[in-house]
């Protein structure tokens, strides 16, 4: 169901962990459709350029591929690169996404935006067409301790 | 792929086919082809066939042999038995009780009956997935025609207390329909001391081959045909029998009989080392359904912080069948209906596993399943947002 490049990047998934005092973290999904997806961004503030940048995914496997691929897609680019960066190119770089799970590349774009977003507001900049991530994080799942 | 070996552990989706089983239904294919309900005696060895293996399976079930109708399998069985009823008794009412855990061959045939003119209760189950016959009764109105509860459910391994449901109904006065798909040939049934009225029953599930089951009608009870168009099955299912498929239920039924007791042990055995050992090896797991009143067969487990489908994926890599209920093996956004009615947070539910073995599973293959389980659910955790969120709480 999942073409070569999916199973590879989910095998062997780039850029996953995290990273301590990012410039800038995005989480987005909901754990009741079952993908949660965190992105940190290492950005140089005078080139503007994402020197770095890790994930944590709780999804299926292209909910990680399409973690491993974007963080792939923007790593070494400026932030007004990275913010051209869609879920199609996403998709198209890891040759295509069964149609139930086309919305994991969405996923994986608001959530570069999401970091994007939390980057531009701790250093108190306007990023040129970059608007306020939805947070649709379900705090609100009931705690279960086992 | 680093397959050392491989591993099935998905016997509720369907079971291999035993070799004496195909040997049983080899010769029904090109040499005794013959339609079973032609006049001559060619004919008629199919015929005698077909009448031994009704004869099996009427008694593994202690029926009769008129009241034992083959089907095209599990669904066209629950189809037929929810529909037929329903037309059949639709002037005494229009009113059906089932469970939330149900399968969907029962669920969407409800629904389907539902848009046309039926009302269904759908009863809640407790959160071990059992249904209280307190609750069925409760539900029972003057105008209720058919109570259909499962033997047994496909994901958590419950087992109903379908004696105590039976007799309910026969007390009220309503017919009682069991999907019996997972439970048949694995656990004992019979349909008298239990009160059910009408059984469905599939072969692949018991080592028998796919595409043939079996719907058990009480004899008295008045329901139409559901496949139109020849005398077949006392001209209430239609269709040139399926020879080779029924010879091959009979016998997969006929030797899921004679090693029931045997099969049972052993899986029970394999399956409670497996539950308690991961319950030692592995953090935050949840085994969803009951200890006990448990299929042999069925273990399912949720990890936390985890998603199924990933699980899957890197099981399968090590050779491991299995199966889950989260939403992204199911086509959809939901995780499984059971494991929601049984309580579950989505979360959770997303991260369930379902392992269902065979009498040929090992616990040296559980050995396996538990050392490549760990490393997996280890990685996806290392890999979770809200594993990293629940240990930074913590």
């Amino acid at each position: 169901m999942y073409s070569e490049k999916v199973m590879e990047h989910f095998s062997n998934p780039r850029n996953v962990g995290e990273i301590e005092n990012a410039s800038g973290v995005g989480t987005v999904g909901n754990a009741k459709c079952g993908d949660i997806m965190r992105i940190f961004l290492d950005i140089d503030s005078e080139t503007k350029i994402i020197r770095d940048v890790k994930f944590k995914t709780f999804g299926c496997g292209a909910a990680v591929a399409t973690s491993s691929m974007a963080t792939e897609l923007v790593k070494g680019k400026t932030i007004y690169e990275a913010l051209k960066v869609t879920n199609k190119a996403v998709m198209e770089a890891l040759d295509g996404l069964p149609p139930v799970k086309v919305h994991c590349s969405l996923l994986a774009e608001e959530a570069i935006h999401a970091a994007l977003w939390d980057y531009a507001e701790k250093s108190g900049i306007v990023i040129e067409g970059l608007s306020k991530p939805k947070n649709d994080i379900s705090e609100a799942e009931e705690e279960e301790d086992y | 792929m680093d397959k050392e070996k491989e591993l099935y552990l998905d016997n509720a989706a369907t079971t291999a086919v035993y070799p004496e089983v195909v040997d049983t239904m080899l010769p029904y294919f090109s040499e005794l082809y013959g339609n079973p309900s032609s006049i001559y005696g060619f004919g008629a060895r199919s015929k005698k066939a077909v009448d031994e293996a009704r004869e099996i399976i009427a008694k593994s079930i202690g029926a009769k042999t008129e009241e034992i109708y083959f089907t095209a399998g599990g669904s066209e069985s629950d189809n037929w038995a929810l529909v037929a009823m329903a037309q059949a008794y639709k002037d005494k009412g229009k009113h059906i009780i089932t469970s939330k855990i149900e399968h969907h061959a029962i669920l969407h045939t409800c629904e389907y009956l539902e848009r046309n003119g039926f009302e269904v209760t759908y009863l809640d189950v407790d959160e071990k997935g059992f249904v209280n016959p307190k609750d069925v009764e409760a539900a029972i109105r003057p105008d209720t025609i058919l109570i259909s509860i499962m033997y047994a459910n496909n994901e958590i391994g419950t087992i109903e207390p379908i004696g105590e449901i039976g007799k309910t109904a026969r007390e009220h006065g309503v017919y009682f329909h069991t999907d019996a798909v997972q439970a048949y040939g694995h656990i004992p049934i019979n349909v008298d001391n239990e009160n059910i009225d009408m059984l469905s029953a599939s072969a692949h599930k018991l080592h028998g081959p796919k595409g043939i089951g079996f719907l058990y009608i009480r004899k008295g009870i008045k329901m139409g045909s559901f496949i139109h168009g020849g005398a077949q099955e006392r001209s209430r299912r239609a269709g040139t029998h399926n020879v080779p498929g029924i010879v091959g239920m009979g016998k997969a039924a006929e030797l899921a009989m004679e090693h029931m007791k045997e099969n049972m042990e052993h899986q029970i055995r394999v399956r409670d080392y497996f539950i308690e050992n991961v319950k030692k090896e592995i953090p935050h797991v949840k085994v969803n359904g009951d200890l006990k009143r448990r299929l042999p067969n069925n273990i399912n487990v949720c990890f936390r912080f985890i998603e199924g489908e990933s699980m899957l994926i890197m099981l399968d890599m090590k050779g491991i069948c299995a199966s889950s209920g989260s939403a992204c093996t199911s086509g959809s956004l939901e995780p499984s209906h059971v494991l929601l009615a049984i309580g579950l947070p989505h979360e959770t539910a997303h991260g369930s596993l379902r392992l269902t073995i065979s009498e040929e599973t090992t616990t040296e293959d559980m050995d396996y399943v538990l050392r490549e389980l760990k490393a997996i659910v280890g990685r996806l955790r290392d890999m979770s947002p809200l594993y990293q969120d629940f240990i930074s709480k913590n």
